[in-house]
């Protein structure tokens, strides 16, 4: 993933460092660095990976990753793109994953990309019962879809498996 | 491989996506549900990043400077290279279910081959997509048969829309001159041979939908070529007012 030669450890360590204080914008619980779309910090870039392909994000996102490393005065290194390998839900970090959770919205569960679609109750962030409902695939954000706990009744964003 | 053909391909995919994802989005703040709402704008929103992506492809290939917004704000109405089924008006909302549960059945399936496209962009963002089409595709299927076992007023109006709809599916197997070197070449999809696993689908789905499945009937062809009908001018009037007005405005 990143060629230890061509980049010294304390600037890929610095840059994230930094990329850890850059949020989502529609999940501003998580960091980028946490949702898993830095790939690789390279010697004068840093490589990121779109979400999802409709993401209105995606702009917003590298518009922040611009901003966070002009300010740490690294305003000569690039933000490229890379689609492969496509990012998914496993990208996501244990770290992530729980700040997602206690933010409300439900993790994805690990290792379900490969299976996207099989049905699988959500556990409900709040109470973490397993009994509850799908409302709407379609949710809030092209990320997300709408449930429902069937134990504590509250409604609760899942963050759709991908 | 010429980079002509390629560039031809790169647009008809990106193209597919964007009319149909700029379609989607007529509905918004219009649907008959908050859920069908969201559900609409978000599979729009899925096919504008699809086009995106294939756009930039495309302006990356041509090598002229064109990016993916120059593509798709300052293109005439001829070089557009969509199929006729996306350009199709919306109608009700039977008719948009029914055209979207005929494109999204075969984009799933084109995309999952074009996985295996030798092209490496083409292959990335198929790979990426497939698995958000997969939702497209439940969503409509799921409306055909809620619509089609439904009222008799719901009945009789997703059979309208299928019957409409119906004449532009042959042109989504359609292998023309223009792209058969890049299906020899393993970057572009053979589409033809999708046709059965299509055709099984979506029988069941009728079948499910207790829907009968629609006359054979003329294909109507051409998009492919640039012959459109009347309701994509008229699209991209709407859809490129702003950057044909104000050339290079951002937000
Ligand atoms: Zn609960």
């Amino acid at each position: 993933m990143v060629s230890a030669l061509s980049v010294t450890v304390s600037l890929r360590d610095r840059v994230l460092e930094i990329l850890s204080a850059v949020h989502d914008p529609e999940i501003p619980c998580i960091s980028v660095v946490d949702l898993g779309i830095v790939r690789a910090v390279r010697d004068g870039a840093v490589v990121i990976t779109p979400t999802y392909t409709g993401c209105p994000a995606t702009i917003a996102i590298e518009a922040s990753i611009r901003a966070a490393l002009d300010r740490a005065g690294l305003a000569d290194m690039k933000i490229e793109t890379t689609l492969s390998p496509p990012w998914t839900t496993d990208w996501i970090s244990e770290k992530g994953r729980e700040e997602l959770r206690i933010y409300g919205i439900a993790p994805p569960p690990r290792g379900a990309a490969k299976q996207s679609l099989r049905e699988q109750a959500a556990k409900c962030p709040r109470c973490g019962s397993s009994s509850t409902e799908e409302l709407s695939r379609f949710g809030s954000t092209p990320c997300k879809a709408l449930h429902r706990c069937l134990s504590c009744r509250e409604p609760f964003d899942l963050f759709k498996c991908h | 491989m010429s980079d002509k053909a390629l560039f031809e391909y790169a647009c008809r995919l990106g193209d597919d996506s964007l009319i149909l994802g700029q379609r989607l989005s007529e509905w918004c703040g219009h649907a008959p549900m908050l859920e069908i709402d969201l559900s609409l704008a978000n599979i729009g929103l899925d096919l504008i990043g699809q086009a995106t992506h294939f756009l930039k492809l495309a302006g990356d290939v041509e090598g002229k400077g064109r990016d993916a917004d120059a593509l798709a704000f300052r293109r005439d109405v001829l070089d557009f290279r969509n199929c006729l089924l996306v350009e199709q008006p919306n109608g009700d909302f039977a008719q948009t279910i029914a055209r979207q549960f005929l494109f999204s059945n075969w984009q799933e399936l084109l995309f999952r081959d074009l996985t295996r496209s030798r092209n490496e962009t083409i292959a990335a963002i198929a790979a990426k997509a497939v698995k958000e089409v997969a939702y497209h595709t439940r969503f409509a299927d799921e409306w055909m048969v809620r619509l089609g076992d439904g009222t008799d007023e719901s009945r009789g109006r997703i059979a309208a829309g299928l019957d409409w709809m119906w004449r532009f599916v042959d042109e989504l197997f359609e292998v023309d001159a223009a792209i058969a070197p890049l299906i020899a070449a393993g970057i572009g999809a053979d589409v033809r041979a999708l046709r059965t696993e299509w055709d099984a689908r979506v029988a069941k789905t009728l079948a499910d939908a207790t829907l009968e499945l629609p006359k054979p009937r003329r294909a109507t062809l051409g998009g492919r070529a640039g012959h459109h009908s009347e309701h994509l001018g008229h699209l991209l009037s709407e859809m490129q007012f702003l950057q044909r007005a104000y050339p290079g405005a951002t937000w």
